[in-house]
């Protein structure tokens, strides 16, 4: 942790931090070994006007790895999803997309390297067909034959989504737009898959159905960097995780280390 | 009556409608309706409108059967019909039809004359001719239908009572009959209305027949005019139509039966052939749908031969005007983006091409001015009209709802103002604007001048086809999907990585050159250009014809147009009704208001997404039979499905 101010709470948590860190040490050098990162925030720092929303945050998501970002309102989730594709604008630090800097580099310039976003409930084109939704996730390929074949493999992959393809996105059920969003996603054909909060807005059967096809999609090798407030279900797929506190990294671990975290139970696992 | 036996018997799951007295009505619903209706014909009577269209005949010789009666006469019939109307939703009992909505009508109805009563009794005792224009002894004795108050207070409760049942009565008869006498009764409205434009045309086509050789005149400029003959369908137009204007009383009757019987014997076959257009596929439906574009060119081509100056004016008019529109689909229809100074574009296509043109637009242009034919301006003045999206489009585009729309507002001011300001005086003349625009030359083509609108017709028919194209093409293509995505979820549509502000200036552009082609045939119809033509007033009307027609639909904008600038006119040309003239920005408000309630997705439905549909319920079916193997087969189909 490079805080220099950090308030004792913190300190508390740093310090449990750092016993786990040994225990779980093997698991984050299997991470790096996957080679150099795809992403990476190196102190970053972002302002909504004067105020200071993400304090020098640090990260790294691998090729293939699946982790996740916890934190409860707020605490800058949206705003590391934002300042990672490009819609935000670090004022310090540095964006670096396979170990280029691309603070100044449109969201396009991202997207076409393979940084894809699943928004906030879903947020399909509502009054476009599915069709239409899953054409605009390939806004940026120009290749016609591999976009006719990815859309071959989500029809394969969804079903449902192949039956309901020109009808209007708004007109489908909750776990129907799920897969229309997905679908959408790897249309880009990601490396990276940015999810904010998956399980948000969804029936409880639908998020564990959800949760299994992002699994699905990692098992595929593509990379996915989950944001969460389900910590306990997050947690339980990904194998490293950060939990994020009003624009600062608490904490950075492996998964397995921060579901045994004391502090992590208390305040997103609800244990006394 | 048990649940189980009402079940059997409707067979729909629907209990069997009860019956109810006659007299046991929703009181409180009657009394705010009818008090609604009483408002709305006092307002129309004050607006001036029966006054004002009491002149225009519906059935000559019936003194009550006149437009500006109408009016008034509307609002019970309608008000009696919406009384009736009841939503039985599943587990609901419905009400047999029967008494019963007769007394709501006529209860509903007398109400509403209450309302004009009030007025007639108010009027013959107070004067507030000074706030209410037309509070005047013409209105009274329109009201009182000059028989005086003692008549007046009475009249119109009865008038009203009737008229409501008559509305109510629709209720209780079959849907098909329904129809029937509702075809019948706009039939007849219809060609009262439409007897100058009929008149017209149907004269001009019988003339032709009876001496083809008219027909060759039409090509020749200096022949000399052939002597008239008569109309082979004038026994026909003068059996229908009086001299004095409005329909014989015998026309109007057989008009009314052949009406309501093509009504009953026809509506089976339409449905029909649309089934069967619509069922079809692949080149089928290619052959099938050029034939129809085919059809509709021809007859376009040839209408302007059979129509008089005053409607081949009157249809250019509308082809500028749907030019404009379907620029601004474009920009509001499928980008989202609210330009509510959409006028400015349509000013600088009509000033840059008159600046080109004219042999001396103002004094403050340097000698070195080129004084371009009309084509080779236009080639100028597109470039000019992208720049313009461009500059106006680059500062605005970053903004959002209702901050763009505002701002975009005091663009279209702006620009207006510019052209009437002293300091651009020698430039572009100012109040006096420029005046001395010649005519467009097309060499062998002929020249388009407002002093012969059918040629106007042509090029503005030329124009549209190509907007209409562009916009079909566009709607179905990458940008045309980026802009919809812009349209639907602006932040979503980035995170795709659509580079929104280059995508949205793009329609900007866009917008801007469709309206530019049309402010240059503006200037060259008119032959002269004032920034008076150039008022808001064209941006809101425009704006108006793209919302009836429904956002984002080429068809739906089409149909406004032809309605809206058509029949009641625009900004400042009158349409084929010119008495409403006044009226219409009156109507366009109730239309949008009325439209925005009852159905915000336009006039027109979207064929496309209806279309959309029905190959979903193919599909789904063709899934559930086992047809279609979603593991294998995908491709094939989805090939067909995935709009290219």
């Amino acid at each position: 942790m490079n805080d220099d101010n950090n308030s004792p709470e913190v300190d508390e948590t740093d310090g449990a931090d750092a016993e786990t860190v040994e225990a779980s040490a093997p698991a984050k050098d299997t991470a790096k070994d996957k080679g150099n990162p795809i992403l990476e925030f190196r102190n970053i720092n972002t302002h909504y006007g004067a105020v200071h929303i993400l304090k020098d945050v640090n990260l790294a998501i691998y090729p293939g790895e699946m982790v996740c970002l916890l934190g409860g309102n707020a605490s800058g989730k949206s705003t590391t999803l934002k300042t990672l594709l490009g819609m935000v604008t670090p004022t310090t630090g540095e964006v670096v997309l396979d170990g280029e800097v691309v603070n100044d580099k449109p969201t396009s310039y991202r997207v076409e390297r393979g940084i894809t976003m699943v928004p906030e409930n879903r947020r399909l084109f509502k009054r476009l067909s599915v069709a239409e939704n899953l054409q605009l996730g390939a806004y940026l390929r120009n290749d016609k034959a591999g976009i006719q074949e990815d859309l071959e493999r989500i029809y394969s992959m969804f079903p449902r989504v192949y039956e309901r393809l020109s009808q209007k996105a708004g007109t489908l059920s909750g776990g129907e737009q799920q897969m229309v969003a997905m679908g959408r996603a790897l249309m880009a054909q990601p490396r990276v898959l940015l999810m904010d909060e998956p399980s948000m807005g969804l029936a409880p059967t639908l998020v564990q159905t959800n949760f299994e096809l992002i699994e699905q999609i990692h098992q595929e090798g593509i990379a996915i960097f989950m944001v969460e407030q389900n910590a306990n279900m997050a947690l339980s797929l990904a194998d490293r995780g950060w939990v994020l506190q009003t624009g600062r990294v608490v904490l950075d671990d492996t998964a397995d280390a921060l579901l045994a975290n004391p502090d992590l139970r208390k305040s997103y696992l609800g244990e006394a | 009556m048990s649940a189980t036996i009402a079940t059997d018997t409707a067979g729909q799951g629907m209990p069997e409608a009860v019956s109810k007295g006659a007299f046991d009505l929703d009181w409180a619903n009657v009394a705010k309706s009818g008090s609604i209706a009483a408002l709305i014909m006092t307002f129309i009577a004050l607006s001036g409108m029966p006054d004002g269209l009491d002149a225009r005949p519906i059935v000559d010789g019936v003194r009550v059967l006149t437009i500006g009666y109408l009016t008034l006469f509307a609002v019970p019939l309608a008000f009696g019909w919406m009384i009736g109307n009841e939503v039985v939703l599943e587990g609901m009992v419905a009400t047999k039809r029967g008494p019963r909505d007769l007394v709501a009508g006529a209860a509903v109805g007398a109400l509403g004359g209450v309302g004009l009563t009030l007025l007639v009794v108010l009027m013959s005792n107070f004067d507030l001719r000074d706030p209410l224009v037309n509070w005047s002894p013409q209105l009274f004795n329109l009201l009182t239908f000059d028989s005086g108050v003692g008549v007046g207070v009475w009249v119109w409760i009865l008038i009203g009572a009737v008229l409501g049942a008559i509305g109510a009565s629709l209720r209780l008869l079959p849907a098909k009959i329904r129809r029937a006498v509702i075809v019948m009764f706009l039939t007849v409205v219809g060609f009262s209305v439409l007897q100058g434009l009929i008149d017209d045309i149907v004269g001009n086509v019988g003339e032709t027949i009876r001496d083809p050789g008219r027909f060759s005149e039409f090509f020749g400029e200096g022949d000399t005019p052939r002597p008239r003959v008569d109309s082979v369908f004038d026994p026909v137009i003068n059996f229908i139509y009086s001299q004095t204007g409005g329909l014989k009383l015998v026309g109007a009757i057989v008009l009314a039966l052949v009406a309501g019987a093509l009504s009953l014997s026809g509506r089976g076959r339409i449905k029909a052939a649309k089934a069967s257009y619509n069922a079809k596929t692949g080149p089928e439906r290619t052959k099938q749908t050029s034939i129809m574009i085919g059809i509709t060119a021809v007859l376009l081509i040839l209408l302007p031969f059979f129509s008089g100056k005053i409607v081949n004016e009157l249809l250019a008019n509308v082809g500028i005007f749907l030019l404009l529109a379907l620029g601004l689909n474009i920009v509001v229809g499928l980008a989202g983006i609210l330009d509510l100074g959409y006028v400015a574009f349509f000013a600088v296509g009509g000033y840059t091409t008159a600046v080109l043109t004219a042999p001396k637009p103002g004094d403050a242009w340097p000698e070195w001015l080129p004084t371009l034919p009309w084509w080779g301006a236009l080639l100028v003045t597109v470039v000019f009209a992208a720049i313009t999206g461009l500059m106006i489009g680059a500062p605005v585009i970053r903004m959002r709802g209702d901050y763009l729309a505002i701002v975009t507002l005091g663009f279209g001011e702006i620009i207006r103002l510019l052209f009437l300001s002293d300091w651009l005086k020698g430039y572009f003349g100012g109040a006096q604007g420029i005046t001395n625009i010649p005519a467009a030359d097309f060499g062998p083509l002929g020249t388009v001048s407002g002093v012969d609108p059918r040629s106007v017709f042509y090029l503005v028919l030329v124009f549209c086809a190509l907007a209409i194209y562009v916009s079909w093409r566009l709607e179905r293509s990458r940008l045309g999907r980026a802009w919809m995505a812009i349209r639907e979820d602006e932040s979503v549509a980035e995170a795709m990585g659509i580079n929104t502000v280059n995508v949205k200036l793009m329609a900007f552009v866009v917008g801007a050159v469709l309206a530019s082609f049309s402010g240059a045939i503006f200037s060259a119809k008119v032959g002269s250009i004032f920034p008076s033509s150039f008022l808001i007033l064209v941006s809101i009307i425009i704006l108006v014809v793209v919302i009836v027609g429904g956002m984002g639909n080429i068809m739906g904008v089409i149909v406004g147009a032809l309605v809206l600038i058509g029949v009641l006119g625009g900004p400042k040309q009158p349409g084929l009704l010119q008495e409403f003239s006044e009226y219409k920005l009156l109507i366009y408000g109730a239309l949008l208001i009325w439209m925005m309630l009852k159905r915000p997705e336009g006039l027109v439905p979207n064929v496309r997404r209806s279309r959309e549909l029905h190959q979903d319920e193919f599909l789904q079916d063709a899934w559930l039979k086992g047809e279609v193997d979603t593991d294998d087969e995908d491709g094939e189909l989805a090939t067909e499905v995935a709009p290219a």
